[in-house]
């Protein structure tokens, strides 16, 4: 029995995983960074468009601090994000960003004087502020009310990814790569690192270890079509949910992001709406302004992907090969623009498309894109029900994104949840001696060897490949942007017939060592059960909120439904997640249910919003002489650990 | 798009270094091309429908994270953004990416080639000072064109073309290739970084480093990211020939 000994182990190595592993090493603790590939290949890389922080350099960002931000978040949240975690959230992304500048990252920096800009489709001369030269600078996305995303042209995740990684070879973290966690080790509600397997020699191995973080990224290969990497398959989410002791967070909140090419799913980043690029008709009709008049084009994700659809049901799209799409019109910011500010997205045209995006329309569909549920944790990023196991990013459902995410803010959270939850994990590793027996570990290795020779010895059965597709064609049609109670009913049914038919693989290639199909046999009865808990989930929440969008149920109905979905999985043998629910503390909110300002709203009220409203009015009044510190501390105090509590100077501002 | 879909013949190289017997071979797959398909698409398909022990990297599959570089039709490219319409007479040949360990069929170890690398060259910024930087106050101001240019040699992808494509790494195995060359030329750029040139030399003033390039720029004309192999290592060279 191969046993590998660590204090923090770190499954992924995106940035999240990469930041939790750099805090836990810098505060001297042997840390394992496990990775399916080269770290730097991580999925991380492809983020494009850039990274919310409120450093409020460039002009247009002028006057953005924490609280502009937190309102962002919280209204793109449509409220079903924890306010105590967005707060810690937007408290240390500028920090995060400083650190990384130091670390390495190029960030595209303000350039003093006149420059021109597209804005609502024409051109503006903007003055950037001669004292804010060299700063870093940010351009505008959707559901902001500042130009808040800090960038490097076009490959943010690129280089913040390259910073982050360099900076781990620099402490010598070892990332063992080409590794998979199969399944957690645990123990009477406490974790203990991982059962692994080697994909190149097949070997197992069990790491244990203190403290274990999951930071896989998300579940987008649930689905046909998607922006995700390959790698994206929610195996990490999937093996916390396989303990049947640990939660998942609202599973059912699946981001479709609006303009990615067709008909390959791959991502154009919102930076080109940012900078000014606008969406048309197959008439050349720019109809974003009809359906939002105030954000058009840079509304939240949620609500441009489903008027697009909205759209393209009135026979408004461009017809295809491959079904309907609209256009994304950037020409009109310029080849010089294009080529330094956008040129993955130019690169991506040329080879995927054959067209040059600097005089041609780009053809794109809402596709998905983003997972905002996943392993559910408290603010210190610990699952509330099995101890020591720690998720950050997009794997988990820490909770800062609620029903849909902002654009930014995604890479914004990796790498500042590394930063939070790393020195948790870190304090976690100080607290917690190691105590298991080698009995434990053994029981969890021979189960895993028994269930690989099971697949190994088995003549006939189903073929992994089939059922995977099978599963994301369900998803694609019954689970999508719009939702409704027949479909999800459906979905649920034939998922659950697939999940049946999972524990009958068999192989053609029946070999244990570096084998494509047998990692398939492994990955795709987890994906189910995923696949189940996002279906499931979303059939039994009657409302819609966010980037679940029910057509049976168009209201965001606060009254019944301010809750989170918590999806546990106790009993193997049963063919269904067990569903509960958390809810939210509308009386605790720094900032009570209202509209986002989208459409008409449509919103059951929660009894609770206008207590809560006249208690913060009380609280104002009361103290009137406050900063906008000392309110925030009164209105919502947050966990934040001691060295991330200091005020973020900004220019022009100081530290006010 | 014609009407009649042409079927795509694939040569492909197949050895499993772990297969107690297996031979090196090439095998053909046929594939009825479809609109748009790629390299990537077609892999997969024959893995899904005629041989499931096919093995290959892609991650991304969007030509962003450098996972899938191999030697289509006798040049090292990265495959996933490689379309099939690109080849007239419908006939592919996929090799791996020499130069790197191999661990089956079109699947090289270029990731523990690049860590190594990375070590080498020390790919950190140099400051004694990162670690206690005040990240509550401004950042460091930096010229916004000197942002721009570090990045333009930032792109790299680490996919490994340019250590394939180089005659000297053949004939020197531990030459540190263009890729190291690139990541120095990126750290010698940043004001970040304060090592010396003295102490860039100490990396890389040898034969296997800068000095040793015969100057054939292989790595100039495979870069799939249209890096600037041929000015960065001219550039490296006078400046550590001036130490």
């Amino acid at each position: 029995m191969k046993v590998i000994y660590t204090d923090s182990l770190v499954i992924g190595g995106g940035l999240a995983g990469l930041r939790v592993a750099i805090a836990s090493m810098q505060r001297g603790y042997d840390t394992i960074v496990l990775s399916l590939i080269p770290a730097k290949r991580s999925h991380s890389a492809a983020a494009q468009g850039g990274m919310q922080a409120s450093l409020g350099a460039c002009i247009k960002g002028d006057g953005d601090d924490e609280d502009v931000h937190f309102g962002d978040t919280v209204k793109g949240s449509d409220w079903g994000c924890d306010q105590d975690v967005a707060r810690m959230f937007v408290n240390t992304a500028p920090k995060a960003i400083r650190q990384l500048a130091a670390w390495g990252v190029p960030w595209s920096r303000v350039r003093g004087g006149d420059r021109e800009v597209i804005i609502n489709g024409e051109k503006v001369t903007i003055t950037e502020k001669h004292e804010a030269h060299g700063l870093i600078t940010a351009r505008d996305f959707g559901g902001t009310k500042k130009w808040r995303t800090c960038f490097t042209s076009d490959g943010t995740g690129h280089t913040m990814l390259y910073a982050m990684d360099n900076k781990a070879i620099q402490l010598g973290i070892p990332v063992h790569e080409r590794k998979e966690a199969l399944a957690l080790i645990h123990e009477d509600g406490v974790c203990y690192g991982a059962i692994v397997r080697d994909l190149i020699t097949g070997e197992l191995a069990a790491y244990v270890a203190k403290a274990t973080t999951i930071a896989t990224g998300g579940y987008g290969r649930l689905y046909s079509v998607t922006t995700n990497a390959v790698i994206s398959e929610g195996i990490g989410t999937a093996i916390a949910l396989e303990t049947g002791v640990a939660t998942l967070g609202n599973m059912e909140a699946v981001q479709f992001h609006p303009t990615a090419i067709v008909p390959v799913g791959i991502l154009t980043t919102e930076g080109c709406r940012g900078d000014g690029g606008l969406l048309l008709d197959k008439d050349g009709y720019r109809f974003m302004p009809d359906y939002e008049p105030e954000k058009k084009e840079l509304a939240s994700r949620d609500v441009v992907s489903r008027r697009m659809t909205e759209h393209m049901r009135k026979g408004k799209g461009v017809p295809s090969p491959y079904g309907d799409h609209l256009w994304l019109d950037i020409t009109l910011l310029g080849r010089k623009h294009i080529e330094k500010n956008l040129r993955e997205v130019k690169e991506i045209c040329e080879y995927f498309l054959g067209i040059d995006p600097v005089k041609e329309y780009i053809p794109v569909r809402p596709t998905q894109h983003y997972s905002m549920g996943g392993v559910r944790t408290n603010a210190t990023g610990e699952s509330p029900t099995l101890k020591g196991l720690f998720s950050a990013g997009e794997a988990a459902c820490w909770d800062m994104h609620g029903f849909n995410r902002l654009g930014g803010n995604s890479v914004a959270e990796t790498v500042v949840a590394g930063m939070i939850v790393g020195e948790f994990v870190a304090d976690y590793c100080a607290a917690n001696p190691l105590k298991i027996s080698t009995a434990t570990i053994a029981h969890f290795i021979k189960k895993e060897e028994k269930k690989i020779t099971d697949l190994l010895v088995r003549d006939f059965g189903e073929n992994p490949f089939a059922l995977k597709a099978q599963m994301q064609q369900i998803m694609m049609d019954k689970v999508g942007i719009f939702r409704n109670g027949p479909d999800l009913e459906k979905a649920v049914e034939e998922l659950t017939v697939l999940h049946q038919r999972a524990r009958h693989i068999a192989l053609r290639n029946r070999i244990s060592s570096s084998n494509p199909e047998l990692v398939e046999a492994i990955r795709v009865p987890k994906m189910i059960k995923l696949a189940q808990c996002v279906a499931y989930g979303a059939m039994l929440r009657t409302e819609s909120r966010g980037a679940h969008a029910r057509e049976d149920f168009p209201e965001r109905n606060d009254r019944d439904w301010l809750r989170r979905t918590l999806a546990a999985w106790p009993d193997d043998s049963t063919d269904l997640p067990d569903i509960s629910y958390e809810d939210l503390d509308v009386m605790k909110m720094e900032m009570p249910p209202g509209s986002r300002g989208y459409g008409v709203d449509n919103i059951i009220l929660h009894p609770d919003s206008e207590k809560r409203m006249a208690e913060i009015e009380e609280i104002r009044k009361a103290n009137s002489a406050a900063g906008r510190f000392e309110l925030q501390q009164l209105l919502n105090p947050t966990p934040i650990p001691e060295k991330f509590k200091g005020k973020n100077e900004r220019i022009g501002r100081g530290y006010k | 798009m014609s009407d009649q879909a042409r079927v795509l013949k694939f040569q492909i190289f197949r050895y499993n270094p772990l297969k107690k017997g297996d031979k090196p071979r090439m095998v053909t797959y046929e594939v009825t091309e479809a609109p748009g398909m790629t390299i990537f698409i077609a892999l997969n398909e024959i893995r899904e429908t005629q041989d499931p022990s096919l093995q290959f990297d892609f991650v991304c599959r969007a030509g962003i994270c450098g996972s899938c570089a191999m030697v289509i039709n006798g040049q090292p490219d990265l495959a996933c953004r490689t379309l099939t319409a690109n080849f007239a007479d419908g006939e592919i040949t996929l090799l791996p990416l020499p130069g790197f360990e191999l661990i089956g069929d079109l699947s090289v170890n270029t990731g523990k080639f690049m860590r190594v690398m990375s070590e080498r060259v020390e790919s950190w910024i140099h400051d004694l000072h990162a670690d206690d930087v005040n990240y509550d106050a401004l950042e460091e101001r930096m010229d916004p064109d000197v942002a721009d240019e570090i990045y333009e040699l930032e792109r790299c992808v680490e996919c490994g073309a340019c250590v394939s494509a180089c005659a000297t790494k053949r004939m020197r195995p531990d030459f540190l290739s263009a890729v190291g060359f690139m990541r120095l030329a990126r750290f010698a750029l940043d004001p970040r970084d304060k090592r010396t040139d003295d102490e860039f030399y100490e990396i890389m003033g040898n034969d296997d480093g800068v000095f040793g390039c015969m100057t054939l720029l292989g790595c100039e004309d495979y870069c799939p990211k249209d890096l600037p192999h041929q000015t960065q290592i001219a550039y490296l060279r006078r400046k550590m020939a001036l130490i």
